[in-house]
This record gives structure tokens, sequence and C-alpha cells, in this order.
């Protein structure tokens, strides 16, 4: 089953998205913010909390940008510490926190020495290298479409039980749900946790106990069971480096999303998203981008050229952190109104259109949320369509549809039905493409050219005015929202001409080198 | 006149139902007879496990039938009525449209020490909650969220500036009632700034209750379970009442 389509506008697309994503670049490259400052205090190995509770790489950073000169970046003042006082990048926090060190006092003319802080790096590195061997062990053959399921008990022992259970059943991804707010948070919180509000909070700890006891079933079920979070809101990078460091196999990761849905600023948006796809890029770990969130506010079948138009420019954003398009989890979703006439052919044009578009990415496609109601009986017929369309287009990575979507987060039982659901569609539909032809002319190949040629308008229409004027002008979901405005704006700086970010430079390197 | 009604599932008062739950127990017959007893504590006779699956070694789903016992007269049963029309988010934008001139603006923040966006989210943001869009999506509706740890005076100065026709103010999670604190300086606030009258306030969050809110001096309070079009719906109706009475 193949559209016929005009590969001249497909290049034109990702010619427009890839001047778009050029722009913002520049833009990029000259600043950092807080959240990437963090992250390379992470990767330096700076873990734990002071007796107030507080990370001490948010002690350390807040330092620097009460005391000292944050434009300079963390990794210039560590450097000169560790050069005159010979102490770890920890025993620095610890100090900072306890105020016997002010890094003030290390501000100098001289060059700092940042090899000084290569051991340290080495460190972690090495614990993610050693963490992708033993992912590629695992992996044999992956089966598509991968079954992906979400917990959401904001327990994080309850969320074991449910993931286990859901592994059992057959589900190869589990995603633990954050808590809601967790996005705002300047901070990430620490330890393991058993409260959360129709979500559980992404903790260090948490990853590490849910990816051990994902690593117990998958052994007694001998397939790889795949861990999901997300690195995004205002800690988009450290979670994507903690990730990195405990094995988490997927993250959810956009580009535009805490933008349009979490009013976080865009200049703060873009310079994190960039480092935590570098990160995620280093460590093999699949991005899931948020496409599918656009149809949940606007329609579906209006907006269905937005979704095509974000998945290009979310492309270019990770060829830009030097990913490969293997990792790259485009997503978008099944969310026309079953009320409509022909939905499913409509469907099954966007499906198969953004399959022929991204030939290498794992896709994301999600469920049927919207137009989910109380009535549970038609939520499965619901499903049912989605998980056809979904085998059919082969699509990769599959979020299962819960009968009870519009009611509770989800009943092990719940998924069980979403899991057997999905199961019987993909037997029964298993070569069922590979037998039939799109005509030329027909609804479905009208409907794929037609949102093709909006969505070159629009990419036409953003590269002109620039990704800025466009999120102003409210174009993605209908959400309009200024560059001067928006959370974490004042965690954003211009880098000082001494200021380097060590960690990005070593990860570039690797992944050009191909040796990481 | 009373009658008395059981389900209905072939013929009139069998009392058929359906149930499915899941049970921690193995999927085994003792398994299924745990089912059927669980099911007749119920009150449900006549039990049929009719479907039962292995959820992991420890838990099993099953699909029941059965016959409830219990009947009802349905005209002892009260439902409770709304105070305010509760419309939806198509017939708030038509409200606003018919009955204002202007775009109306809804300014609100979680306020005090309480750190929690969640509940100020569900009500403002785009994405809403539970399906329920926020005030952000509303059309005439211009929704400034201020998001957390707002202090009393800020929230007013930005009202002020704002021209600000609704204040909402959410507190989620507080310890030793201090939100009831701090809910109480705000209004001391507003009148000692001679302001009260220039807005509605709404107050939201798990502890709270329209009760509560009007003891406080508070136009309307919501608690758990409401939502974006619930608060919408009271303020439009609540403000042009209060703009006939000017």
């Amino acid at each position: 089953m193949k559209l016929i389509l005009d590969y001249n506008i497909v290049e034109a697309c990702r010619k427009d998205a890839e001047i778009i994503a050029s722009q913002i670049q520049t833009m990029i490259d000259q600043h950092s913010t807080v959240a990437v400052e963090r992250t390379i205090l992470r990767m330096l190995g700076i873990d734990g909390v002071n007796e107030f509770d507080i990370p001490y790489v948010n002690v350390v950073v807040d330092h620097i940008k009460s005391t000292a000169d944050i434009r300079k970046g963390v990794a210039y003042y560590l450097a000169k510490v560790i050069e005159k006082e010979n102490l770890t990048p920890q025993a620095i926090a610890e100090a900072i926190s306890k105020k016997t060190i002010n890094l003030a006092d290390y501000d100098s003319p001289e060059k700092p020495n940042i090899e000084l802080l290569t051991p340290h790096l080495e460190t972690t590195e090495a614990q993610i290298r050693a963490q992708k061997a033993t992912r590629k062990q695992w992996q044999k053959e992956t089966q598509f479409p991968e079954k992906y399921v979400i917990v959401a008990t904001g327990n994080i022992y309850e969320d074991i039980e449910q993931a286990i259970s859901a592994a059992k059943k057959g589900a190869d991804i589990i995603a633990v749900i954050r808590t809601t707010g967790q996005s705002l948070l300047d901070y990430v919180p620490h330890g393991a946790t058993t409260e959360g509000f129709g979500g559980t909070y992404a903790t260090q700890e948490n990853f590490r106990l849910m990816r051990k006891a994902l690593d117990e079933v998958s052994k007694t079920e001998n397939r790889y069971i795949k861990l999901v979070n997300y690195a995004s809101g205002l800690c988009m990078p450290e979670i994507a480096a903690m990730g990195a460091i405990e094995r988490l196999d997927m993250m959810l990761n956009d580009s535009l999303y805490g933008i349009i849905f979490r009013d976080i600023n865009m200049k703060r948006t873009f310079v994190d998203q960039y480092f935590s796809r570098v990160i995620s890029a280093y460590a093999e770990i699949t991005i899931n981008t948020g496409e599918d969130n656009y149809l949940t506010t606007s329609d579906a079948f209006d907006h269905a050229h937005t979704v095509i138009a974000s998945q290009f420019i979310n492309e270019q954003f990770a060829k830009k952190a030097s990913m490969p398009e293997t990792l790259m989890g485009l997503g978008h979703a099944y969310e026309i109104d079953p009320n409509l006439e022909n939905s499913f052919s409509y469907e099954i044009a966007q499906a198969q259109l953004s399959r022929q578009l991204f030939p290498n990415a794992p896709l994301k496609y999600m469920p049927p949320t919207k137009h989910m109601t109380g009535d549970i009986f038609q939520g499965t017929m619901q499903n049912t369509l989605f998980n056809i369309a979904s085998v059919i287009t082969q699509q990769n990575i599959h979020l299962l549809g819960m009968l009870t979507e519009a009611i509770h987060t989800p009943f092990m039982s719940d998924r069980a039905i979403a899991l057997n659901n999905a199961n019987y569609m993909y037997k029964a539909f298993k070569d069922f493409a590979a037998t039939i032809d799109i005509k030329e002319g027909s609804l479905i190949d009208q409907r794929a050219k037609t949102v093709l040629n909006e969505a070159k308008q629009l990419l036409d229409t953003i590269r002109e005015e620039g990704l800025f004027k466009t999120l102003e002008k409210g174009t993605f979901a209908g959400v309009s929202r200024k560059e001067t405005q928006g959370k974490g704006l004042d965690g954003v700086f211009k880098k000082a001409n001494v200021y380097q970010n060590p960690v990005i430079d070593r990860m570039l390197a690797s992944l050009k080198e191909g040796t990481s | 006149m009373s009658r008395f009604i059981r389900p209905y599932g072939d013929t009139m008062n069998d009392g058929k139902v359906q149930l499915s739950f899941t049970l921690p127990v193995e999927n085994n017959a003792h398994g299924e007879a745990c089912a059927k007893a669980y099911a007749e504590t119920l009150k449900i006779h006549d039990v049929a496990v009719v479907h039962a699956e292995t959820l992991s070694e420890e838990y099993t789903f099953f699909v029941v039938y059965g016959t409830a016992s219990e009947q009802l007269d349905p005209s002892t049963i009260k439902a409770t009525e709304v105070e305010s029309d509760v419309m939806d988010k198509a017939e708030i934008e038509a409200f606003i449209e018919k009955n204002f001139n202007r775009t109306l603006t809804f300014i609100g923040a979680s306020t005090g020490t309480d750190a929690h966006t969640v509940g100020i989210d569900a009500i403002m943001n785009m994405k809403g909650y539970s399906g329920h869009y926020g005030l952000e999506r509303y059309k005439h509706i211009n929704a400034i969220n201020l998001g957390s740890q707002v202090d009393n005076e800020a929230l007013l100065e930005a009202a002020i500036e704002h021209q600000a026709d609704v204040i909402l103010i959410s507190q989620t999670v507080t310890q030793k009632d201090v939100h009831i604190q701090n809910l109480t300086a705000f209004i001391e606030l507003l009148e000692a700034e001679n302001k009260r009258d220039d807005f509605i306030v709404i107050i939201g969050g798990a502890r709270i209750s329209h009760h509560l809110a009007k003891e406080l001096g508070y136009d309307a309070g919501f608690g758990p379970k409401k939502f974006a079009f619930h608060v919408a719906s009271f303020a439009v109706q609540a403000l042009l009442e209060k703009e006939k009475n000017v």
C-alpha cells in the first residue's frame, strides 16, 4: 500500500524546515540556560540534595547567578576551583551549599583549564556507554508496531506492580506519566516518591527503581521492555541526562510542546531541547515528539497539515543535534471526529503520509483521546479502528487506546483489554496492506496530497516570517506565545566569550566520529 | 405513587446486571469461586462468571452476570439542582458575544506559599484537564495565568494592570489551614484598596467549597471535579449581573 507522492514537494518541505531550524540554531548557539548548566553539573557527577532538600546542582547554579557571572558557565568556575583546590565537583557543590566557597573569588583573567573536568565527565560517559551496551545486548529483532502503555498511579511502587502486569500481558514499552505540574518546576525532585497528581514524579531514583523492575520482567518474559519518561519542561536536558544514566529507552521531547502547552519561554525551550537531543542521540534514546497534542485542541481534520509541518521542523531540530533518523519518534494521532463520514479513510491518509515522509523514523502514533467519552463500548470500537490504521500503515510506537480514556487513569484490566484488542488486530491485518493499493484520485490519495500541499504552504510562511513570529501568531494549536514572555525566561543567558560546554562538545565530537 | 424497579435485562424487573472487576487472586477454580462469592456479597445472585483472564500471576480480571436482588422506588430519589446555569464552552463563548461588547480578562494564580499549579493550570491552560479545555482556549476570554507562589499584592497589581474582569485563585496543597489566612488576607487587601467591587473573585482547590468561599467573602468557590466551563459559566453570569447593577 503506497501513496503516489510528488517528492519534489517533500524535498521542498525539508528544505524549508532546514532553513527554519537554522534560523533558530543561530540563537541557540549563542545562549545557555540554568537547566543546561545544571545538566553539565550532573554529568560531572554532582548528585543529591542539601539539608533544605535543594538539589546541589541548583545550589551551585543559583550561587553563580547571584554572586558570580553565570554567562561564563559552570564549567569555567568548576575548572578554576579544581585547579586551585583539587576538590571533586561534588565536594565543591557541598562547600558552596555550606558557604565555605564563593565562586566569585575564582574569577580571573586566565583561561580556565577545562581539561581538568575530563576525568569526571569520562566517569559519567562510561556509565552511559555501559547502559547502551546492555540495551544492545537485549535488543533483538523488534516487532512492529511496539505496544506502548502508560502507568500513572502517582506512587512508583504501585506503578511497578502495574508495569509488570502490563509487560506480562504483552506490552513492549512502559511510560511512567509524570505528575501534573512537574514541567514547570525549575528543579528535579530527589528520591523515590509515592504521591503525585495524575502521575508520578520523574526522579532519578524512580527511574532506577522502574528500570530494575522492568529488567527483571524482561528476563522472565525473554524480551526487552522499554521504559519511557519525559525530557520536557523546565528541566528538559537534566532529565535527558538522568535518563541516559539510568537507561531509559525513550523520552518525550518536543521542540515546541513546552512553548505552546506549558507557556515556557521559546528561547528557553529551544536552547534546552537542543542539549537534551544531543544527550539522547549520544545515549541512543529514542525521542517522542508531541504533534498529537495539536489535535487534542485544534480540529484533527482541519489542522492535519500543522502536524506534518511540525514533524518536518522537529526532524530538522533533531538533525541539528546530530540525532540519527532512527531515533526520531515523530508524533501524530488518530483524533478525527468519529461522526465525520469517511473518518477512517482520512486517518489512513494521514498515517500513511507520515509513514512515507519519514521512512526511517520510528513514528509514534497516539490513540483517540479527544472524542472518547464515558461510552466504553463505543470507545473500544474507536480503539479497534485506530489499531487497524496503525498496523496497515506500519506505525512503530503504538500507544494503546484505553476504553476508559475519558474516565480515569487506566485500571490494570483496561490495559489488558487494550493489549488484547491490539494483538487481535495485528494478527488479523498482518499482511493486509501488502495486498491493496491506494487508487490514484481516490479519497485517500486526494486527502494525503491536500495535507502535504497545505503543510508545504505553512512551511513556506514559517520560513518567511520565522518560527518566533509563527508562534506569536498562534499557528500551532491556536495558541499564541511571545518571545519575551513565558516561564523560565529569567534562566536564559547569553554566553560570554570564555563560556564552554564541554559535555556538548565531547558528545558532538563522539557522534560525528560515530564512536559513541 | 410508589413503584419499585430493578435493572432491566430482557424482562421487566429481572434485575440482570453485568459487572467487570479485577481480584488479586490466581486464575483457577479457586479464583473463579472467589469472583462468584464476591459478587454475592454485592447482593447479586445466580452469578455466572462468564470470563476470567489472567493479568499477572496474582491478578485476574472477571466478567460476571447475575441478578441484583435490591430494588428501588424512584419517587424517593432527589437530584441536586445546580445553582447557576452550567454552560459548555461554545455556549459560554456565545454568551459573552451576546452580552458583552469586549473580550473578558480572567487573571489567575496559585497564591501564597503554594507551589502547585495543577489547579490553576487545569482551569486556565490551553489543554485544560480531563478533556475539558482551559480558559486559554475560549474565544472572547483573555486568560492570564500568573503561575504559582504569587503573593496577594502582586496578584492585585496584575489584575489592575490588565483591567481584569475576573480573578481566579487556586489553593491546592496547604498546611495548617494557611490557605484560609491567605485567602482572608486577599479579601482584606481588596477592601483596603477599595477594589472589591471591581472584580468577580473566585477561589478553587481540593479543600475549597462554595460555602467556604462565601464565608470568606468571595463570589464563588469550586472544589474537586470542577472544570473551566463550570468556573466560566458562573463568572460570565455573575459579571453580567454585576454590570447590570452598576
